[in-house]
């Protein structure tokens, strides 16, 4: 049962109308054909109100008829998802597509939102840059975020699959007009490697609705003959439904290809990476619209859209067509549209000068002409019902017309051609931007280049505004950019293009100015004294139209965002009920047990009574060997690592050339020319990068070579007073004693079973600790054992956040929370180190600047609260002064309420910190003050006494 | 997305490998005064033409190399290893003007 479509031509096009599509408006039940876009089945159906605009819900229909469209965007529902402001000229009609409009309350035909458009003197350009400075943003937030922007983010999960592809051709043929083809047809000869792209669902551009004849035939003969052609060529890759988005460095594209869902073949959308080693550019041009009152009345449309539609899709944009031009182009389109059956009814030109034979044809078929006339304004409220216009004589006249086919002049598609940094120049006659000069292996044809066939006529007007009070005249439809606004601006003494472009957001929207940016240019020359080409252009970056937010991002989404890093033993963590969170790349547990509070308390206290199993895996681990390791590592350190022993341990801190702290650990010597550097977890990539920069650029005269061995051995550290007991009992384990193995000491061997190990007594808890190494695959039976503890001992899994709580207390630095890219070794009381290293070494220099060693930088110190129910956050800031003008000296970088101490306390970075141990300071959190007393910054065993137990 | 070509593994996308900034900036001396220190770590020429750049095929071969780029056309004139001497350009037709080099 086919619903009637009022304004199908009965003939003609190249739709198939042997098959109907079913298709829904806002519900209404719609018929179109294979080979139409939503738009030519709108306009079919005799839907002229299509949307509202942005910013004052004018209703607004179809304004083009290509992927330049900025009124016609409605949401989609079709196979896979929801597809929010999808331009409906560009859209392939789809079997069981639901289109519906946006931006309307409660209906597309009846907008409350259209009040804004009776308040517009409120919402003048630049509104959001006054409204930030005064009265204040806030108070009209709520407001705007409910009528601005346009459609809404779908909920819930995109259904289509997302895929990055990448390729190379020798050639890459942008656009498929006569100039592509035949660029292609001539690369693909030569037997070059040509990959033709269009951004539309047939291949032939303006062949498709306004044929020519080629070389000696009709143009659908030819381009029968050209596409099989290419067809035939083996070396010549045909690609249609795709755009090319963006142009960048040594010529490579991205090219958004949506063939195969548009083909109905899956849903799959693909991101492509092309890297080109020639580049045509035959991407066409993009009709202007003209400047009158109400110019954005659903019914006015640029002449060759009226064409496009009449022609390619046998659609009637109306009953009677009224024509507003300044160019020669435009009245060749609309000559065809009278022709194809749609009546225009008159041909009002700003020109004085029209080609001798347009004159004639327009003669022939009865269409009155005015030249040198004035449009004014379209008369209608929800849709054009005529045209008023001054002649040239200045009298006003008005025509009956349903449609007003404009056409401002034609400026070239050179958006790729500018991304690959080719200059523009104003080509008057034209009035348009053509290319200058091609850039290396670049070659932009046809109307790509500003050669519009057939070539010659009459210069073009450029457009002007339409003089007094002829209601407002849209420069930028979507965003609601009018004369008045341009003016505004320019009153304001926003006159360069660049700020004009920002204040008034003309060129911002959708269409990135394709069908606005020339008229605010030449507006902005007219009202400044200046010609376009002084005015200048804005910058085209990519992309060069809409692409989907899911093919940029291809499969990298859910758990191939970020894919995490899991511990060797992830599984056995989960089994003790470890809750995970991401630290770094990594996911550790940060607790176990679901009672976060609960859980850290009875895991620190656990190791401080008796023994914790930390994983440590993630603890980066560099293996530095060659008779200069020592050398090497002593110009890294800021300590001293020629005299470590073999067998020993030491602690030091790496510092970037600037003088500031970048990581630290211990370093172990394993023998004379091995050693193992220890980092930070989630660092250890990045100074293993490091390390290896200066090996290879600076220290390359030195023998010496750096592996990273981080994820080969899993580390499992066991803490507390019971720990070397626990350890002890394992089937192999060397002898723990302190007498053999004091703190700070590295040794390795196998267990029983073979198994290898290494172990290091090192403590980040403060009490008697070691870290037990085993290969990765080891992890989880190694844990599993330890954890099962001895007869007299138990064991307490511990996690991340405990840990922190173990090492806040013994006041040690974690570098990145305790310090900041301003942090040297000298602030968290290194001074002595690097008094008594007399060797250079990396970031040495700098701390020797005067700035480097001034007595009120900001220091580590610890903190004790006061008040024993208040707490903390890191992050709190330590202030001086009273209320309203408080003034911050540094902040707290770690806090917490300690189980181990029973109070809350903190460590922090304060001005002049080692000098004001004692004093009572005010600590600034969430809104509030509390006093705290500032301390040395270990709060647990200062001798360190258990830790060496 | 430039096209480099590794000294050690030939022609790569630029997705392989991690930018060092400019090239032989030769660290200072021991003496050197504060205003030459500040200098060595903080200015650095941004010619507009031929620079002298390190890259390092950090997902390759993990080496570091100089790149002699121009920083208008992106053209990349030469490359050459750690220690070895800055090359003569004979054919710099396509450098732009100002040339760092
Ligand atoms: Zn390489």
């Amino acid at each position: 049962m086919s619903a009637p479509q009022p304004f199908r031509k009965p003939e003609g096009g190249r739709i198939d109308r042997t098959r109907g599509i079913a298709f829904t408006f806002d519900g209404r039940r719609c018929l179109g054909h294979p080979g139409d876009t939503l738009a030519s089945a709108l306009l079919a159906n005799g839907v002229r109100i299509v949307g509202r605009s942005m910013k004052f819900h004018r209703p607004r229909g179809v304004l083009t008829a290509g992927i330049e469209e900025p009124n016609a965007l409605v949401t989609v529902d079709w196979g896979s998802g929801r597809i929010p402001t999808v331009r409906a000229a560009a859209m392939p009609l789809l079997d069981g597509l639901e289109a519906r409009s946006q931006n309307r309350f409660p209906s597309v035909n009846f907008d409350l939102g259209r009040v804004l458009d009776f308040t517009r003197a409120l919402w003048p350009a630049g509104f959001y840059y006054k409204m930030f400075k005064w009265p204040d943003w806030r108070a009209f937030e709520w407001a705007v975020r409910r009528v601005g922007g346009i459609g809404r983010v779908p909920g819930g999960a995109d259904a289509t699959r997302y895929r990055h592809l990448h390729g190379h051709c020798a050639a890459l043929v942008v656009g498929s007009g006569p100039s592509g083809l035949l660029a292609a047809l001539a690369a693909g000869r030569r037997g070059e490697d040509v990959l033709l792209v269009e951004q539309d669902t047939e291949f032939g551009g303006s062949l498709l609705h306004d044929p020519m004849e080629i070389e000696g035939v009709g143009s659908d003969e030819w381009l029968a003959a050209a596409l099989a052609e290419l067809a035939g060529m083996d070396n010549v890759r045909l690609m249609a439904n795709a755009t090319v988005a963006g142009c960048y460095d040594h010529n490579v594209f991205t090219i958004h290809d949506r063939g195969a869902a548009w083909r109905g073949e899956s849903a799959v959308e693909s991101f492509w990476k092309v890297r080109a080693g020639n580049v045509v550019l035959a991407a066409g041009a993009f009709e202007q619209p003209m400047l009158f009152g109400n110019n954005d009345l659903p019914g006015v449309m640029l002449a060759g859209a009226v064409h496009k539609y009449a022609t390619r899709f046998g659609v009637d944009c109306g009953r009677r067509v009224a024509g507003v031009l300044n160019n020669d182009a435009g009245w060749r389109s609309l000559l065809a549209v009278h022709d194809a059956g749609t009546p225009v009814c008159a041909m009002v030109d700003t020109r004085d000068e029209v080609e001798a034979g347009l004159l004639d044809a327009a003669e022939e078929r009865g269409i009155p002409v005015y030249r040198g006339a004035t449009p004014l304004a379209a008369r209608g409220s929800r849709g054009v019902r005529a045209l008023r216009f001054a002649d040239r004589d200045g009298s006003v006249r008005q025509v009956d017309c349903d449609v007003i086919g404009m056409s401002g002049g034609m400026n070239p598609a050179t958006q790729l051609y500018s991304q690959a940094g080719g200059r523009l120049r104003y080509d008057a006659t034209q009035h348009g931007f053509v290319p200058d000069r091609d850039p290396e292996g670049w070659e932009t044809v046809g109307a790509a280049s500003g050669s519009f066939a057939p070539g010659g006529g009459s210069p073009v007007r450029p457009c002007t505004a339409a003089p007094g009070r002829t209601g407002r005249q849209w420069v930028d439809f979507q965003h609601d950019v009018t004369v008045a606004d341009i003016e505004l601006a320019v009153r304001e003494n926003y006159v360069s293009v660049e700020h004009m472009k920002r204040y008034t957001t003309a060129g911002m929207a959708v269409d990135q100015g394709k069908t606005s940016n020339l008229n605010a240019l030449a507006l902005l020359g007219q009202l400044t004294g200046r010609a376009p080409g002084e005015v200048g252009t804005t910058t085209s970056r990519p992309q060069f139209a809409p692409v989907t937010m899911g093919a940029i991002a291809g499969n990298r989404r859910g758990d191939f965002y970020l894919p995490p890093k899991l511990l060797a033993a992830h599984d056995w963590h989960a089994a003790q009920g470890a809750v995970f969170d991401d630290y770094g790349s990594w996911k550790r547990p940060a607790c176990y047990g679901p009672d976060r509070d609960a859980a850290i308390a009875r895991e620190v206290l656990a190791v401080r009574r008796s023994a914790g199993l930390f994983d440590g895996s993630p603890l980066g681990k560099i293996e530095v060997r060659g008779p200069d390791a020592a050398a090497f590592l002593d110009r890294i350190y800021v300590n001293n690592a020629l005299t470590l022993k073999p067998g020993r341990v030491r602690y030091g801190l790496m510092l970037n050339e600037n003088g500031i702290v970048m990581d630290d650990g211990v370093f172990v010597r394993i023998a004379e020319d091995h050693y193992l550097v220890n980092t930070t977890s989630g660092n250890a990539d990045r100074v293993a990068a490091w390390l290896e920069e200066w090996r290879q650029c600076e220290y390359f005269d030195l023998e010496v070579v750096l592996s990273n061995v981080t994820s080969q051995w899993a580390v499992a550290t066991l803490a507390g007073p019971d720990a070397r007991g626990v350890l002890q009992a394992l089937q192999g384990m060397m002898d723990l004693s302190t007498a053999g193995f004091p703190h700070m000491s590295f040794a390795e061997d196998r267990f029983a079973d073979g198994t290898p190990y290494r172990v290091q007594r090192v403590s980040f808890s403060g009490e008697q600790s070691y870290e037990l190494s085993v290969p990765s695959n080891r992890a989880a039976s190694v844990f599993e054992r330890l954890r099962s503890g001895t007869d007299s001992a138990e064991v307490v899994p511990v996690g991340v956040e405990a840990l922190m709580v173990l090492r806040t207390e013994k006041g040690f630095i974690h570098v990145g929370v305790d310090t900041d890219g301003t942090t040297n070794p000298l602030d968290i009381g290194f001074g002595g180190v690097v008094a008594r290293k007399r060797r250079d070494f990396i970031g040495a220099r700098s701390l020797a600047r005067p700035n480097d060693r001034r007595g009120d930088r900001r220091q580590l110190v610890g903190f004790e609260l006061l008040d024993p129910n208040r707490s903390v956050a890191a992050g709190a800031h330590v202030v001086t002064g009273c209320n309203g003008a408080l003034r911050s000296e540094g902040f707290v970088t770690s806090a917490c309420r300690s189980p181990t101490l029973g109070k809350a306390i903190g460590i922090g970075l304060i001005e002049g910190g080692f000098g004001r141990k004692g004093e009572e300071v005010l600590v600034y959190d969430d809104g509030r003050t509390t006093p705290a007393r500032v301390v040395e910054p270990c709060f647990y065993d200062p001798a360190g006494e258990r830790m060496r137990a | 997305m430039l096209t480099i070509p590794c000294p050690f593994c030939g022609e790569r996308d630029e997705a392989e490998f991690r930018y060092g900034g400019e090239a032989l900036q030769e660290i200072p001396q021991a003496g050197a005064s504060d205003a030459e220190w500040a200098d060595y770590l903080f200015n650095r020429d941004n010619p507009k033409g031929l620079v002298h750049e390190r890259w390092c095929h950090s997902y390759g071969c993990n080496q570091w190399f100089q790149v002699v780029r121009d920083t208008v056309t992106h053209r990349i004139h030469a490359v050459y290893r750690v220690g070895e001497a800055r090359p003569v350009l004979d054919d710099v037709d396509g450098a732009s003007a100002d040339t760092g080099g």
